[in-house]
């Protein structure tokens, strides 16, 4: 891929933003996008855990993976990488910063979980991008998860004044409303094409 | 070759598998320690745990058993307590699930509290009490042919705090052709100042599985485990005159709360109607007669449906119903126990209510 990390950070923001168009990472979406002060919390921890997991994955994926020929074992390794560096992340915060765990710290076992953290490790390797652009990409893909989740935030908070259908209460007309912002960010799509 | 292949494969998943793990024990034993740190229930109980766990996790770890579906995942809301201090600001996982006064009354979830320092919390005592009892049989009365006082002796310096009226669980084992093990719940006769030992009052049901059991195979010495206390069948404390309503077992409960009057002492006139088929049904009738020179104003008035000509019976006969009018002196300020058989209960219920007693203040344990 000869396509640039400044612009790659921009595209995986807006036109291949990580949710809205691949729909990934939605559970904690769905379920901390309550109040905008807990969607914020969750957002940063994203964007900072997917920065440095994409990182780390593509150091394990091309020393350790590749070398020793065990590609096909990607998802599993990928997997517990997220996992044991969440934790450990954790811990330390826990520790060191007291103050940055009680706003960030909280919510990263929600993260372990997340879809959007795994699929970002894959799409690096799918698209063959280099340390730079994986980088990038993580960052980008994790300020467009942020982005995501505090419009809905926003917006469920206008909502709870608002008379709702029962059965479409919570998830569903979270879902709907996401769908229309899907809707909305296909307009970027035309800027940049990175898939 | 594929073989060797497949060994290597294996053992650099697995070599980068003990590598993080080995980095999370590390880091687990610097950066997760945090010590003994001292953990105190209502005031009452303290104990000494290892810090860096949820609270919900720490407690359960103590045999203390929070609510909780989701399974410390913050996310429904079941595992509120109290936490007076010790457990850090309230954190955005929490906020959603607990209302403005909730949170104004420092109601935190248990699963999302950290325990880090001394911690300081408040439980709802019903479920800080509920716990298993190993205990050993101490002594078996016979009260009449088919009802027996069996007196259990917890084990280990352990106390029991409960309300009276509320029951146990007896937890029976395997004797004899049964093969499964039950449990059956039964009111506890003794008072609740006696704490250390419980008294329940077991009548003989015939194919009854726990019955039989206590009736026929249980010695003293024998090791038995309940759990408990549970139920909100228990004495009220205020000033309203009080109508017992209960026969056979279900002089159990009754028991335990005029045992407990006695030892607290009350005013409050009191009347209680033991509804027998015989004379043979009779039972403590000599203990009840002394309660009633005890309290100021407490009768005792067994009422027999099937007594026969010979066995002389010189009380109350038929149902205990149309005797209630004599007792209720207030029917507004009156409350009503009753332990029985369910159509015992709705039979009386019924009767008090006609009575002018209201619904609300007749407290019931049916035997269901």
């Amino acid at each position: 891929m000869d396509i640039s990390a400044f612009v790659l950070f921009w595209a995986a923001i807006f036109t291949s933003n990580i949710l809205l168009t691949n729909f990934l990472g939605m559970c904690s979406y769905l379920s901390v996008s309550r109040e905008l002060e807990s969607a914020l919390g969750l957002g940063t921890a994203v964007i900072f855990v997917l920065t440095v997991t994409a990182a780390l994955n593509w150091v394990v994926y091309h020393y350790l993976l590749v070398p020793f020929g065990i590609v096909y074992l990607q998802f599993i390794v990928f997997i517990i990488v997220i996992a044991a560096f969440v934790q450990f992340l954790e811990l330390l915060i826990e520790r060191y910063a007291p103050a940055l765990y009680y706003t960030l710290g909280i919510f990263l076992p929600l993260i372990t979980v997340n879809c959007a953290i795994f699929g970002v490790s894959l799409f690096m390797i799918i698209r063959d991008y280099n340390f730079l652009q994986s980088v990038a990409f993580g960052a980008g893909s994790g300020i467009g998860w942020l982005l995501a989740i505090l419009m809905l935030a926003g917006i469920r908070r206008k909502l709870k004044e608002k008379l709702v259908p029962i059965g479409l209460r919570g998830a569903g007309i979270s879902l709907i409303i996401t769908g229309i912002m899907a809707l909305g960010f296909v307009g970027f799509s035309g800027i940049v094409q990175i898939q | 070759m594929m073989l060797q292949r497949i060994v290597t494969d294996i053992l650099l998943m697995s070599g980068i598998g003990v590598v993080l793990a080995f980095i999370m024990v590390i880091a687990q034993r610097w950066l997760s320690n945090y010590g003994e740190v001292n953990l105190n229930i209502n005031s009452k109980r303290d104990m000494k745990v290892t810090g860096g766990n949820s609270l919900l996790a720490t407690l359960s770890d103590s045999q203390i058993f929070i609510p909780s579906a989701c399974g410390g995942r913050g996310s429904c809301g079941a595992c509120k307590c109290k936490v007076i201090d010790g457990g850090g600001p309230l954190l955005p996982t929490e906020r959603p699930l607990l209302t403005k006064a909730e949170q104004a009354d420092s109601i935190r979830l248990a699963c999302q509290v950290k325990v880090k320092s001394d911690i300081n919390i408040q439980i709802p005592e019903d479920i800080f009490n509920i716990r298993r009892f190993n205990t050993v049989i101490e002594e078996i009365v016979d009260y009449t042919y088919d009802i027996k006082g069996i007196v259990f002796k917890l084990q280990n310096g352990e106390t029991i705090d409960f309300k009276a009226g509320q029951y146990v669980q007896l937890e029976t084992v395997p004797y004899a052709k049964v093969k499964q093990k039950v449990v059956r719940a039964y009111s506890i006769s003794s008072k609740p100042e006696l704490n250390d030992r419980i008294q329940l009052i077991i009548r003989l049901v015939p194919e009854g599985i726990c019955t039989t059991w206590v009736h026929k195979f249980l010695k003293v010495g024998d090791k038995v485990s309940f759990t408990g206390p549970y139920g909100d069948f228990y004495l009220r404390d205020t000033d309203a005159d009080i109508l017992f309503v209960a026969g056979g077992s279900g002089k159990a409960p009754i028991k335990s709360m005029l045992e407990h009057l006695q030892e607290v002492g009350t005013k409050r006139k009191m009347t209680y109607f033991f509804g027998a088929r015989t004379t043979k049904d009779l039972y403590l009738t000599d203990e009840f007669r002394v309660f009633e020179k005890h309290f100021d104003d407490f009768s005792y008035v067994p009422v027999l449906s099937h007594a026969s000509p010979e066995e002389n019976w010189d009380g109350k006969t038929g149902f205990v119903m149309p005797y209630f009018k004599d007792a209720i002196r207030d029917p507004k300020n009156t409350e009503a126990y009753l332990c029985g058989s369910p159509g015992m209960i709705s039979a009386v219920t019924k009767s008090l209510i006609e009575y002018g007693l209201s619904e609300e203040k007749i407290y019931y344990d049916s035997f269901g």
